[in-house]
């Protein structure tokens, strides 16, 4: 959402509904959540206004929370890591199978050799580590980030001004 | 080959096209008209739904034929590219879907300027999504002449061009037409379709080998005249350290390009939430995990099954491996099934090659539109609807794409499509994670992270083998080379990070803490979202 278009921000968001996703097969019909389309182009932003500020100060609030802090080091714990994991083998299984084909082509079991067993073993870890991250973070941040977004947008709508 | 399976395969590919026009028209009939419609299709498809549809912009043509053609050839290198397309999709998954999708409206710009100020960064980060897309575009046009000329015997240069032609005016037709919502349904047709194709064809190599895959490498290999180095790395890569280090740059660009494309940022866009998106990335994983497993059969299948000598001789890059595949698990050339299954293939191939191509043009339509255009224009002008803008946005890009598509004939498609990845790698990926995840992270920092990645990158190419300097350049009589690779990204992706640290270590202006707290509680909540 543009920022420069705070007017209709606060209006869209009272219609917002986080429960989207049981909806979300009913592809045909509905248009976008905000009612009137956004047919013009968004202006080039404009000084913030009083009620911008005091949103801004709701998103600086909830950043220092104990929820959200907690919310963000779970996804940090898990994300960090998990990156560097993989990077790291990644780029160490391209390397080694440029510089050092040969151990590459140490036989394993029949047909089979090095090379083949780390190009598929890329592929189970490509498929573990999706499954892994899918599981983590529905079970330990979704329900906390959902209650964080309905806390957040309460909050927003307040420091505006009660526009709902 | 006969003219019969040309008639069928035309007969195939027209048949898509009904259907993917008939799409269209029934779409549009119901299009509002709105941005929200035009460039994010409504918001509301499934994760399912959009899972298939990522799959379908990934998987292209290159893949198809490009990767099991070089398997096919070059044994273990060709499984090389296999793994960094894959791999790829986890820096998406953890890094970019969800954060992106709760932070942005329709366009990448959109989260790199959430916290800047914004249009400076929205030229910048929109300059770089064209870059990356008209790249992109090339290679598929390119492949889809190259295909032409390949499957149906059209091997002049007048029917490559009419192809080219022909697949930029009816990709300007759907994106225009139907926006998002049309071109997502062609994706999810194409990506059932293929998937179809390659499953049934990987079926009935395993059967042919009675489901012993070590039997199929011993054929492969020994058919190959390479015994078994053909099963084990540098054949094709391993030369001098030039050409090996070209590989780690390719490898390492193709990792970190994914999460940069523009036609993939958006699709995440046409899901309702963020988990939403983070499901659907996980089916496109899954998809295009199996797909690349089954390539991978398919490769070796045509090795042991075709022989390397006999697809070298229909092409030397290759690429008629999967078709001269099918047409030999048919039954061999003039039979019924051999007929019926190369037309199969090439008209699933083109279909594939017109849907990837109608994606890259809708994000960067929306490039030109949301970012570029809504911040160039003359403040006094006229305004006209930003869907409107978008329409023409891509009938201009489908213009260009012909245009550089029909220059760039004779260029290597998987050469073009590695330097899309780069490019998106150098430019796009280092403002993206900064703006998610660095506090401190300023304008400056923005701007000079995505020159300081797109200038070093298109440069570096221009002074590389690829333009001159070399008997393959695209100028070999003069020649300017003073960089060895033909990939840019070892030195470009680097470069992109260091320009936008540099950047915001020596801005004036701090950092706007409220505006990244904004950012981040956004980014992991979902909190105000679109």
């Amino acid at each position: 959402m543009d920022r420069s278009e705070a007017g209709t921000v606060s209006r869209d968001m009272k219609y917002e509904d986080p429960w989207y996703d049981a909806l979300a097969t009913g592809w045909g019909e509905a248009d976008g959540p905000g009612g009137p389309a956004r047919t013009t182009v968004p202006a080039a932003r404009t000084g913030p206004t009083g009620a911008e500020i005091r949103a801004r100060n709701v998103y600086v609030e909830v950043q220092r929370s104990a929820a959200f802090q907690e919310v963000r080091s779970r996804y940090r714990r898990f994300v960090v890591p998990g990156v560097i994991g993989f990077l790291a083998w990644y780029v160490a299984y391209v390397v080694t199978a440029t510089t050092a084909p040969g151990f590459m082509a140490r036989p394993v079991s029949g047909a089979v050799n090095v090379g083949m067993v780390a190009g598929l073993g890329q592929f189970l870890t490509t498929f573990l580590l999706t499954w892994a991250y899918a599981r983590h973070a529905r079970l330990r941040r979704d329900r906390a980030a959902l209650q964080l977004r309905w806390d957040t947008q309460e909050l927003t709508r307040g420091a505006q001004g009660g526009a709902s | 080959m006969s003219g019969d399976h040309q008639m069928l395969a035309v007969l195939l590919f027209s048949a898509f096209l009904a259907v993917t026009l008939g799409i269209t028209t029934w779409v549009s009939r119901k299009r509002q008209g709105s941005a929200e419609e035009f460039y994010a299709g409504g918001r509301l498809f499934s994760p399912m739904e959009n899972g298939f549809a990522i799959a379908g912009d990934y998987m292209s043509a290159a893949s198809f034929l490009g990767i099991a053609g070089l398997i096919s050839l070059f044994g273990y290198d060709g499984l090389l590219y296999t793994v960094g397309f894959l791999v790829a999709w986890l820096l998406v998954l953890l890094l970019v879907a969800e954060l992106v999708r709760n932070c942005g409206r329709f366009t990448l710009a959109d989260v790199v300027a959430a916290r800047m100020s914004e249009r400076p960064v929205r030229i910048a980060a929109g300059t770089s999504s064209v870059t990356v897309s008209v790249l992109y575009l090339v290679a598929q046009m390119v492949g889809a002449g190259s295909l032409v000329a390949l499957l149906l015997g059209g091997t002049s240069g007048a029917a490559q061009a009419w192809t080219v032609i022909g697949v930029g005016a009816l990709m300007v037709i759907y994106v225009s037409l139907g926006g998002m919502r049309a071109t997502t349904w062609i994706q999810i047709v194409k990506a059932v379709l293929l998937l179809a194709g390659t499953i049934a064809l990987t079926v009935m190599v395993l059967v042919r080998f009675h489901g012993d895959f070590d039997q199929l490498l011993v054929t492969a290999a020994e058919r190959s005249v390479h015994g078994n180095a053909f099963l084990a790395p540098g054949l094709k890569y391993g030369g001098d350290w030039t050409a090996r280090l070209d590989f780690i740059s390719l490898g390492i660009a193709l990792v970190l390009g994914t999460a940069g494309l523009p036609h993939i940022l958006s699709r995440f866009y046409t899901v309702p939430t963020a988990r939403a998106a983070r499901r659907s990335t996980v089916w496109s994983i899954g998809l295009i995990g199996g797909f690349y497993l089954m390539t991978i059969v398919l490769g070796f299948g045509a090795a042991a099954v075709v022989g390397p000598d006999e697809v070298r001789r229909s092409n030397a890059a290759g690429n008629t491996a999967v078709p001269l595949l099918a047409l030999d698990l048919g039954g061999g050339a003039g039979s019924a099934g051999g007929t019926v299954l190369f037309a199969v293939v090439a008209a699933i191939a083109f279909a594939t090659i017109l849907a990837v191509v109608a994606g890259i043009t809708l994000a960067s339509s929306a490039s030109v539109a949301h970012d570029l255009y809504a911040s160039l224009r003359r403040p006094g002008g006229k305004t006209r609807s930003e869907v409107a803008v978008a329409r023409v946005a891509a009938v201009g890009i489908g213009v260009v794409a012909i245009g550089l598509g029909l220059l760039a004939r004779d260029m290597n498609v998987a050469f073009l499509v590695g330097l899309a990845f780069a490019v998106a790698a150098s430019a796009n990926l280092p403002a993206l994670v900064y703006s998610l995840f660095w506090s401190s992270f300023t304008t400056r920092g923005a701007v000079w992270a995505v020159y300081g990645g797109l200038v070093p990158a298109i440069g570096l190419v221009l002074l590389s083998p690829v333009v001159s300097g070399s008997p393959g350049s695209l100028f070999p009589g003069i020649d300017f080379q003073y960089f060895p690779l033909e990939n840019p990204g070892i030195v470009s992706i680097p470069l992109g990070f260091l320009a936008g640290w540099l950047g915001t270590v020596t801005s004036a202006e701090p950092a706007d803490e409220a505006r990244h707290a904004e950012t981040e509680v956004r980014s992991l909540t979902g909190a105000g979202a679109v």
